[in-house]
């Protein structure tokens, strides 16, 4: 396993209580694979990823449990200083929003270059060799004229495309990429998408893909963590959970997506609303708005069930659910 | 009203364009009477008529020159009919939103008519122009900047009520906006709070309400559930479904989630550069579309199966959309398109039914402005 996540969780202390972003997070990838991490905005998708990556905001946030553990050592026990020497070299992260990640002050050469100068010790004229050569294989045209812009004179594509240049520029073992077409067009998503499966293929790479997009799930990951409430409600293959889901709420979210290659009748719609993080409703959380939920949901919190062939459920009832 | 008609059962045979009627109103009473008319369910409500908008490109600080324009809306014609649901769809910048804006009134049209009711609602003014304006609202994507938020619920639903008065009586107004509150699902003694105090979808029915409270017959939707979350998206879109039917009312509803565009919509429209690349019937678009940027947007978009997606056959467009102040000669789209040939730098290829598919009664025989039209299924698995 080249990350295992076990058991994280993260508080948020705010002026109105201490919010439990993420609960009891546990996931985990294998070199070269994707996996996806699907949930609703609040769900803790981004607050996990940012605690595995060292770049929480700390105060106000607090890791107040859990494991890291990336080539076997738990990173959460490591100093800062050989923290900052693995994220980039070894795991790396590409953002929503491009344009805030990068430094608008500084052209994309330079940006690029330095990486190689920090962690390569290359020379200035070597590096900026390299980061041509980066921008090129990601797909960004007349990359040496282009070397000399500004973050603010590329198009949202072509600036998804110099960050994930930046992420791959040491060929880390493992991206985190939080939701990294979410601003785009389609078509702009699916060129990102394409050039993002390629590196990876090419640099065997594992990437953890942070979406809110199902279609994106399915077109990209080879497995899939589902998200609520800041705790992973169910894991599976990706085509296991499309033939059938083993929680209610993954059932839920599957079900209420209108479809592209038919008109569909009444969407399904799930009831209430995602709970505020100060207020995570005891038992399930998912309780107050699951279809199928009995007395039990309301007291006991089921734990991560094993539910098959690599599959995993939160749900009291897990097996019902699986049979439909 | 114009012929020909379009009836329920024979959707596909639905023209982009029927011919305007264009009362003769020769008074102001003439305008409002026809304004307020009532137009049978399937009858042409909305008619866009080569409406263009060009916004000047300026340059210098004292002596403003003008040494450009961004050519937003370029030429686009069509019909909304009454009781139906016409989706736009087209990547950001296109044009969508100017268009929605040109509807409402809030921009004013470079060239072209806007006929409501026979009326053209870009020469209106004073009185008949006001009756429009009730007439048509319209629903806003974000739910979080669109609300203002010192203001209650209550004021913000009622707002409209000051433009128009003879909607709801001052002594009527509370209960009013109570009344409406209840129709889009909110509890109707939230009237005294805040923006803040609700969700993303709970404040996206509050635009909703705002949008029905002076009982409008068109409704433009712009973007009206892309900054919600899924399982709430389709909350909203089920109350927008509902809402049709219980007020008879005509959609405009952009977005650029074509899964979404399909479930709600009885037409779609397809913009590229502000132009209408395609535009048909929801099965049309969807399942037999013939333009090289209909094709290329639809095979984009990831759908949730993962069996699809060995079935399906992708294709990626490169680069960039041009910009619109300077967009390619002759078809806009032919720097991105892979069927491009030398016509398509020199002609501009006209909005309609391609000739090889006219009267062949199939489902490919809808507008398209392309000069080799054909026929692609992009969104079913081979
Ligand atoms: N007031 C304005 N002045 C100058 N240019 C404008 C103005 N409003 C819009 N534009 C330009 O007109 C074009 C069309 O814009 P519009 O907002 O209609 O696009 P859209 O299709 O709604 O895009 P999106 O999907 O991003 O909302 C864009 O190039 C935009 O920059
Ligand atoms: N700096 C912060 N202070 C307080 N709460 C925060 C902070 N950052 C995130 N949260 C809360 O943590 C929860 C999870 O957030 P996040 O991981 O960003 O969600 P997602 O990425 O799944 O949309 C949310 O309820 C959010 O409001
Ligand atoms: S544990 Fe109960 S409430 Fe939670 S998902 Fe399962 S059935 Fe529903
Ligand atoms: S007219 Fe030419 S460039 Fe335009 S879409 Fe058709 S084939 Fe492509
Ligand atoms: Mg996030
Ligand atoms: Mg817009």
């Amino acid at each position: 396993m080249l990350l295992d996540v076990r058991d994280l969780r993260v508080e948020f202390r705010t002026r109105d209580g201490v919010a439990r972003a993420v609960n009891g997070v546990s996931y985990a990838v294998d070199a070269g694979e994707t996996l996806a991490v699907l949930g609703e905005s609040g769900s803790g998708k981004s607050v996990a990823a940012q605690a595995v990556m060292g770049i929480l905001d700390t105060p106000p946030g607090r890791i107040t449990g859990g494991e890291v553990l990336f080539r076997g050592r738990d990173l959460l026990r490591l100093k800062e200083e050989r923290r900052r020497r693995i994220r980039g070299a070894e795991m790396a992260m590409i953002f929503q929003d491009a344009l805030s990640a990068l430094n608008p002050v500084l052209d994309v050469g330079s940006q690029l270059g330095e990486m190689f100068v920090v962690h390569r010790g290359m020379s200035r004229g070597q590096a900026r060799a390299r980061a041509v050569e980066l921008m090129d294989r990601v797909g960004i045209p007349a990359a040496r004229e282009r070397a000399g812009d500004y973050p603010h004179q590329f198009s949202g594509g072509m600036r998804q495309r110099v960050m994930i240049a930046m992420a791959l520029a040491l060929e880390p073992a493992l991206i985190i990429a939080d939701e990294p077409t979410t601003a785009l067009d389609v078509t702009v998503q699916a060129q990102v998408m394409e050039l993002l499966a390629r590196l990876r293929r090419e640099l065997d790479m594992a990437l953890i893909l942070i979406t809110h997009d199902l279609g994106v799930v399915a077109e990209a990951a080879d497995r899939i963590a589902v998200m609520y409430a800041g705790r992973i409600v169910e894991t599976a293959p990706v085509h296991a959970v499309h033939r059938a889901a083993a929680h209610p709420y993954t059932r839920a979210l599957l079900d209420s997506v209108p479809r592209l290659d038919r008109k569909g009748r009444e969407l399904y719609a799930i009831r209430g609303l995602p709970p505020n993080p100060l207020r995570v409703p005891p038992g399930c959380a998912f309780h107050p708005r699951c279809p199928v939920a009995r007395d039990i949901c309301r007291t006991d919190e089921p734990p991560l069930y094993e539910a098959g062939e690599g599959r995993r459920s939160a749900c009291h009832f897990w097996r019902e659910t699986l049979d439909g | 009203m114009a012929e020909p008609r379009k009836s329920d059962d024979s959707m596909d045979a639905t023209p982009n364009v029927t011919e305007v009627a264009t009362a003769d109103a020769v008074t102001v009473d003439d305008s409002v009477a026809a304004i307020e008319a009532t137009v049978e369910r399937g009858e042409p409500i909305l008619q866009v008529r080569n409406l263009v908008k060009h916004f000047p490109l300026t340059q210098g600080v004292l002596f403003k020159k003008q040494v450009g324009a961004v050519k937003a809306v370029d030429g686009i014609s069509f019909d909304l009919y009454q009781g139906e649901t016409l989706g736009i769809v087209g990547e950001s910048g296109c044009g969508k939103s100017t268009v929605a804006k040109l509807l409402m009134t809030l921009e004013k049209a470079t060239a072209g008519e806007v006929f409501f009711k026979g009326q053209d609602i870009t020469r209106l003014s004073g009185r008949a122009l006001k009756a429009v304006r009730r007439n048509i609202q319209m629903v806003f994507q974000d739910p979080y900047t669109s609300l203002n938020p010192r203001m209650t619920v209550g004021d913000i639903i009622g707002e409209p009520f000051d433009i128009h008065p003879e909607v709801a009586p001052k002594g009527d107004r509370r209960r009013r906006v109570q009344e409406l509150l209840d129709v889009v699902g909110l509890n109707p003694e939230y009237i005294n709070r805040y923006p803040h105090q609700f969700s993303g979808g709970q404040r996206q029915r509050i635009g909703i309400a705002r949008g029905l409270a002076l009982n409008p017959e068109v409704i433009i939707c712009d973007e009206p559930v892309s900054a919600l979350d899924v399982s709430v998206q389709a909350q909203v879109i089920n109350l927008m479904e509902k809402l049709q039917d219980e007020f008879n009312l005509s959609y405009i509803f952009i977005a650029h989630d074509l899964s979404i565009v399909r479930h709600i919509s009885d037409r779609v429209g397809v913009m590229y550069l502000g132009k209408m690349a395609e535009i048909g019937t929801d099965t049309q678009i969807y399942d037999h579309p013939t333009h090289p940027y209909t094709q290329a947007l639809l095979s984009a978009v990831p759908v949730p199966d993962p069996e699809a997606r060995e079935g399906r056959e992708r294709i990626i467009l490169s680069g960039d959309v041009p910009s619109p102040a300077n967009p390619p000669s002759g078809c806009r789209f032919r720097t991105r398109c892979w069927k491009a040939q030398d016509k398509c730098a020199t002609e501009v290829p006209l909005l309609a039914v391609p000739e090889r598919f006219k009267g062949t009664g199939g489902h490919a025989a809808h507008e398209s402005a392309c000069h080799f039209a054909e026929e692609k299924d992009v969104v079913h698995a081979a």
